[in-house]
């Protein structure tokens, strides 16, 4: 009958395991959300590790969507402290917040990231582009004459005879990526308007919000290729494609210079220091977000936000700048709004 | 008239090349499926080999006090406000010392060269240093880790060319990490560390280890092997040997075949969705991860169990009880002790699989950086409940780093998750071959 016994100790042990875990909590801070902030938030983590008698803090990726969705299931040891974002926090999903009891939320803005598009290092010389070509290059249909046509544009020379003379091989993060929002408007949105094809969509469509949405309207015959997985996937599509142009991260640029060459957008080339004063043109904040309700039940957590924005991290020298943050000129009143625990 | 058998007419021939050419076709089949197998094991060897050995610096660091204890008094309190960030210079003034005493001429200043050290090594000097206040004041042996770049350049993934257009290195410093290494100042060695030591964040991809991800998915393993090969057993014994045949039974075992095929993600939907959301369990746990895993194991158990119990002739039972033995004594006693080649196996193979799964780890929040060992057991998270990671999810996050080092790391991991896989199965084919018995 031994086998017997080890089977009953065994569910035994199970059901123990059970009553035992009903009961558990945590005193690890955990954070949650996008995966352009994981690589900031795991080195603020690191450091705090190392240096604070607190456990290291759980940072987990997925996305800003996905990162927000968990922050705002409730409040409670089973769900997330923090919410990374690559962008502000939406109206609806601050209802949601509401509605699940995540009322008081604190809003941290860690610095800007800029968005750069970068080709193969030894590839043709895509070394300056502007708003009106990236446009002209990938919208699904442009204004001719008075009518919509499909893009008829199959190089870049088509595009403007400036650029080299090679097919349109696009690689742009997908939809799911808080990136392609701040591509569509930044750029794609930005170039309708500034070469002229909003007023002549306006003309044809009179109505505004086609018009946006026509502007915004991606190809999908080949030559921009949506990218749902990280830089890596753009970077290994790149190496693959010597006409391939990418869009990437600045940090994720910074840490691969001996493989891809980075272009200019009209005119301006892609720095911390353009980034911060706003002449290069696409960028965003980055953000994170707080459970005011979880100060002084998790341990750690106050410390871990402080610690964040301190200028040993967040700072310009800091180790965020150098691994590719444009950090924040108003980092002193963020770190006040943290001291006073300010919500939003 | 009369033939020989021996001369083929065309009908024979024409049966003879047929049976040739199906020959030819296994044969196709079994090499392209080696090349393959050939292809993808060099790609990861050639590629992660170099994980397993590590760029080292042993320098001599001082330890003033002005620095590291301004009370002087030794007063934990103090020294531990001294962050990493306040070592950091005090181990680029000993490899400046260092550099300067093996009588090694460089152009680079100070900071250029500090950055041939690990960002990780401040945080090695300063753990000793706070475990032994005495040794402030003086100056102590360290072993630090190297830069990433400069251990990229022994192991030939960066050169002098990719170092000219790497904003994060110089060919200056590759230079001094040459003159560094022909001095016996840095030196490579073979890499424990990659085994046992944490994540690390993406500015110290050399300090990145398997540590946790090994601890976790062996947390994760324990708790299959405790759920699912209990009840998994329990249910085949009754199924096979026990339970009427009738149409539930068909139908439960239907599903269960059904089961073995479902996504490994709906799992994870399942566990976020109960464990978590609804039994309140901590995320990111090796507990919930194992009882997901467990839930996904359990069918291929069950199948491989009946097949076990299926397998054992009818005559043992039937002796068993012709000889006053009751049904429960005649399974315990007789045929479990033989299926249970059979059983192991099935368990082993099921393990295996859960092992290297990744999806369902996903949406419970193991896909994480995660820098502390998690404990087995603490009164304050449960049994098995502090957060962790595990082997395939540590492959997936690697490679998702921006740092180039962090291909070789990933390459590494899957080389250390083969080896485990690989062992599995052995000892699963050697219990089966060993124990197995025919009729």
């Amino acid at each position: 009958m031994s086998f017997m016994k080890l089977a009953t100790s065994a569910l035994a042990i199970s059901a123990a395991t059970v009553t035992i875990a009903s009961a558990q909590s945590r005193d690890n801070v955990q954070v949650a959300g996008s995966s352009t902030v994981l690589p900031y938030a795991s080195i603020v983590a690191e450091a705090f590790g190392e240096n604070f008698d607190f456990p290291t803090p759980v940072v987990e990726s997925g996305g800003s969507s996905a990162g927000l969705k968990r922050f705002c299931e409730g409040v409670g040891e089973n769900t997330v402290d923090i919410a990374n974002a690559s962008r502000p926090i939406k109206d609806s999903e601050r209802e949601a917040c509401a509605a699940a009891g995540v009322t008081d939320i604190m809003e941290v803005r860690i610095g800007y990231d800029g968005i750069v598009f970068a080709s193969q290092f030894d590839g043709p010389e895509f070394t300056a582009f502007t708003q009106d070509q990236w446009y002209k290059a990938l919208a699904a249909e442009l204004p001719v004459d008075g009518a919509m046509v499909a893009n008829p544009n199959k190089t870049w020379a088509d595009v403007d005879p400036s650029l080299p003379a090679e097919d349109i091989m696009a690689f742009i993060p997908g939809t799911k990526h808080g990136t392609r929002e701040v591509f569509e408007v930044n750029v794609i949105e930005a170039g309708c308007e500034s070469s002229g094809a909003m007023e002549e969509i306006m003309a044809i469509t009179s109505d505004e919000d086609a018009t946006t949405e026509a502007c915004m309207a991606i190809r999908t015959d080949g030559a921009s290729v949506d990218i749902d997985g990280d830089y890596t996937e753009t970077l290994a599509r790149i190496d693959a494609n010597p006409n391939g142009v990418g869009v990437f991260g600045l940090a994720f640029y910074e840490n691969n210079t001996d493989k891809l060459k980075v272009a200019t957008m009209g005119g301006v080339e892609p720095s911390t220091e353009t980034i911060s004063t706003g002449e290069y043109p696409v960028s965003r904040p980055l953000f994170f977000y707080v459970k005011k309700a979880h100060i002084g039940v998790i341990p750690g957590l106050k410390e871990f936000t402080e610690f964040f924005v301190s200028d040993d991290m967040a700072g310009p020298d800091g180790p965020l700048a150098e691994y590719g943050l444009v950090s924040d000129p108003e980092l002193a009143a963020t770190q006040t709004a943290v001291a006073d625990e300010a919500t939003m | 008239m009369t033939k020989s058998l021996y001369t083929e007419d065309a009908r024979t021939k024409r049966r003879n090349a047929a049976e040739r050419r199906f020959k030819a076709y296994g044969a196709i089949a079994i090499g392209i499926a080696m090349v393959a197998l050939v292809i993808l094991l060099t790609s990861v060897v050639s590629q992660g080999i170099g994980a397993f050995r590590q760029t080292y610096i042993t320098i001599d660091v001082p330890l003033p006090e002005a620095k590291l204890d301004k009370s002087g008094t030794r007063d934990m309190a103090v020294m531990s406000k001294v962050t990493t960030i306040g070592y950091a210079p005090l181990l680029r003034d000993g490899l400046v010392n260092a550099i300067a005493e093996a009588g090694i001429q460089t152009d680079l200043s100070d900071k250029e060269i500090g950055d041939l050290i690990s960002k990780e090594a401040p945080a090695t000097v300063r753990d000793r240093v706070l475990a032994n206040p005495d040794l402030i004041g003086g100056t102590d042996r360290f072993t630090l880790l190297a830069d990433g770049r400069i251990d990229g350049y022994f192991k030939g993934r960066v050169t002098m060319a990719s170092a000219a257009l790497d904003k994060n290195t110089s060919p200056g410093k590759l230079e001094l990490a040459d003159k560094l290494r022909d001095a016996g100042i840095m030196n490579v060695k073979f890499n424990w560390a990659f085994l046992t030591a944490p994540d690390a964040s993406d500015q110290r991809p050399e300090a990145a280890g398997l540590g946790v991800a090994i601890l976790g998915s062996l947390y994760m393993m324990i708790v299959v092997l405790v759920l699912a090969l209990p009840i998994g057993v329990a249910a085949s014994i009754y199924l096979e040997e026990f339970a009427p045949k009738n149409r539930w039974t068909d139908v439960i075992e239907v599903n269960i075949a059904n089961l073995a095929a479902v996504p490994s993600i709906v799992y994870g939907i399942l566990g976020l969705a109960i464990f978590i959301n609804f039994m309140q369990f901590n995320q990111s746990s090796p507990l919930v991860g194992g009882m997901v895993l467990a839930l996904m194991t359990l069918p291929t158990i069950i199948i491989s169990t009946r097949a076990a119990l299926k397998a054992v002739p009818p005559s043992i039972r039937d002796a068993a009880l012709g000889v006053g033995a009751s049904k429960m004594q005649s399974v315990f006693h007789h045929v479990l002790p033989l299926a249970a080649p059979g059983i192991l196996t099935g368990t082993i193979i099921g393990l295996a699989q859960a092992l290297g799964e990744t999806a369902p780890l996903l949406l419970i929040g193991m896909v994480a950086f995660v820098r502390d060992y998690p404990e087995a057991y603490s009164s304050a998270t449960g049994l098995f409940g502090d957060p962790s990671t595990a082997l395939p999810v540590q492959i997936y996050n690697w490679t998702q780093r921006a740092d180039p080092a962090f291909v070789e790391r990933a390459q590494g991991a899957i080389i250390t998750l083969l080896v485990f896989l690989l062992v599995m199965n052995t000892v699963a084919i050697i219990l089966r071959r060993r124990f197995e018995r025919r009729w």
